[in-house]
């Protein structure tokens, strides 16, 4: 942006522009601002929804440090970022890197372009939707997977392996966002450098280190933000492929939340948790993005 | 292409291998739900979820359709998808217009107010949403979705043109100044039209996330009449009722507007892509 006053010297005031913030501010004021701080006042109350909330301080706060089911969410959580952000970011620089570098040079771009296209088919899809095709897919009686197999495994059935099951199918669901935002960022990379460390003989691998993972660093920072606040927030899957069970094998705080205010009634405690989860993706979000502004100033 | 030396010729053959080996599973599910979307339960019992159907046996598809009203899904999203990706266009011009090109004071706020919406977790809002929709008649509608979205889709929108709108030449919008015309004609006049290529990206990105979205439309659409495509779906999952090929039907009649869109859209998609990766 250009520094103030720059260019922008005009006889008018600058007061006229305000009014195109107004129907955007009410609005916002409406939807976000208040319900949000309304959701942070319930978190200190006891209320089920209806009659008036009871004040009780900190006592949900308190409550929720105690809660196993609290804190293995927040578990399932860490597996689920491995499975959204951490895996695909790895794999798919790995396939990008292969596609850019490999088979395009080697078997044209439209064989890299199909490629791409079929592994970000299924990032096309709503969530709900990939939940419902792997809810089939998987079912224990009649699913695709045990019968063509010939198997009898209860995919998300069995609490020791329906955590392991969503963190494939949210693999399978997410490695191709990761794909095609690298293989866009690895456009801009001036080709020469490639060209050169050819020429030097560097070997595939050398040139993926060196070059590749360097070159794209900014969006390797985007991928791992957005893809960590998608697992922070993951509640479609969860919902339709397993409603947080069995047991709470699968719990994670979005849908947890969700239960305590739509099922038990608990309406503080749901606040409660929400509000956690709320605070804990706002600064992920602002450490992601100091370590990505130190991250530049260190580059220049 | 590159003359290639012979030695590494059997690798190359195997690197491509591996790459289309991990694009058959990748697209293994869409196959096998197609393939099986077609079969009577008879015939999927049989010969199993690999076998080629013999013939098309639409009775799945069509019992599933009906049941659910599949026509009045579709038009719900359509609506409310349309609807939010509209105004939440509109809005964001507006928002950019007067922080991007007007850099209203305390503009550095607003845009940190603005990303930090659209980073909030859906749950921390949707319990007094949906008690203030209760209060003021809106719950159960699709007026509240719409609205909902409208500022969420539009906060992300706003972060996004005002940087956009922030380089607007600002030879041009003088020379308009010169000429006398008013800030709302030189909005729509001049910066609507020069920014429309971004605005097209916009509105396209907040038609799908709209469309794909999962949990507020589940909390605020309870009637069977104002469900969505996805929430229809995931609610109906794992019913009873429901027998293995229309399963297979319900996730076949999920995955063909995606496509769909996927396919008209691809080329402004992937000019796009890396603007929605703020996301």
């Amino acid at each position: 942006m250009a520094p103030p006053g720059a260019g922008t010297a005009r006889p008018r005031g600058r007061g006229g522009y305000w009014l195109y913030l107004v129907p955007s501010l009410v609005l916002f004021l409406a939807i976000i601002v208040v319900p949000f701080l309304m959701n942070v006042a319930t978190s200190f109350t006891r209320w089920s929804g209806v009659g008036t909330p009871k004040w009780i301080g900190l006592d949900n706060y308190t409550k929720l440090f105690r809660d196993e089911r609290f804190w293995a969410s927040f578990q399932h959580n860490v597996a689920l970022i491995v499975a959204m952000a951490v895996v695909p970011t790895i794999i798919g620089l790995m396939l990008a890197a292969a596609l850019f570098d490999y088979i395009a040079k080697r078997f044209g771009g439209r064989t890299a372009s199909a490629l791409r296209a079929a592994f970000y088919l299924p990032q096309v899809l709503p969530v709900a939707v990939a939940g419902v095709v792997w809810g089939w897919m998987l079912h224990p009686s009649y699913g695709a997977v045990n019968q063509i197999f010939g198997l009898e495994v209860n995919w998300l059935g069995d609490p020791d392996i329906a955590l392991a099951t969503v963190m494939a199918i949210m693999v399978w669901f997410q490695l191709g966002y990761p794909v095609v935002i690298f293989m866009a960022g690895l456009q801009r990379v001036d080709p020469s450098l490639y060209e050169a460390a050819e020429i030097d003989g560097a070997s595939w691998w050398r040139r993926f280190w060196h070059i590749t993972i360097p070159q794209i660093r900014p969006e390797i920072f985007v991928v791992l933000l957005t893809c960590t606040i998608a697992a922070l927030k993951v509640f479609g899957p969860i919902f339709v492929l397993t409603r947080g069970g069995p047991g709470s094998a699968t719990m994670v705080p979005s849908y947890f939340s969700y239960l305590n205010f739509f099922q038990k009634v608990n309406v503080g405690y749901g606040s409660a948790i929400a509000t956690v989860l709320a605070l804990i993706i706002v600064v992920v979000t602002f450490l992601f993005l100091r370590v990505q502004e130190r991250d530049q100033e260190s580059e220049s | 292409m590159t003359p290639d030396r012979t030695i590494r010729q059997p690798g190359r053959w195997a690197v491509l291998a591996a790459l289309v080996v991990l694009a058959v599973v990748m697209l293994f599910p869409f196959v096998i739900v197609t393939l099986n979307a077609f079969k009577s339960p008879a015939e999927y019992s049989s010969g199993g979820p690999l076998s080629l159907p013999h013939g098309l046996y639409l009775d799945g598809i069509v019992a599933f359709w009906n049941r659910v009203d599949f026509g009045l899904k579709l038009w719900n999203s359509l609506l409310i998808s349309g609807v939010v990706a509209v105004a939440a266009v509109v809005l964001s011009v507006l928002n950019a217009y007067a922080l991007g090109i007007g850099k209203v004071r305390g503009r550095l706020w607003i845009l940190v107010l603005f990303l930090v919406a659209n980073t909030l977790p859906q749950e921390a809002l949707v319990y007094p949403l949906y008690y203030l929709s209760k209060e003021v008649g809106l719950y159960d509608s699709k007026l509240a979705v719409i609205l909902i979205f409208t500022v969420i889709q539009a906060a992300f929108g706003t972060y996004l043109l005002s940087s956009v709108l922030g380089q607007f030449p600002r030879g041009i919008l003088e020379a308009a100044e010169i000429d006398g015309a008013s800030r709302s004609r030189m909005l729509w006049r001049i910066v609507v039209p020069i920014s429309r290529p971004t605005l097209s990206v916009l509105l396209i990105f907040f038609f799908i996330w709209t469309w794909n979205e999962f949990f507020l439309p589940m909390v605020f659409l309870i009637a069977n009449d104002n469900q969505t495509v996805p929430v229809a779906l995931g609610v109906l999952q794992g019913e009873k009722m429901m027998d293995a090929t229309m399963s297979s039907a319900s996730a076949l009649l999920g995955i063909i507007p995606a496509v769909a869109f996927f396919l008209i859209f691809q080329r402004t998609l992937t000019r796009g892509v890396t603007v929605g990766a703020i996301k």
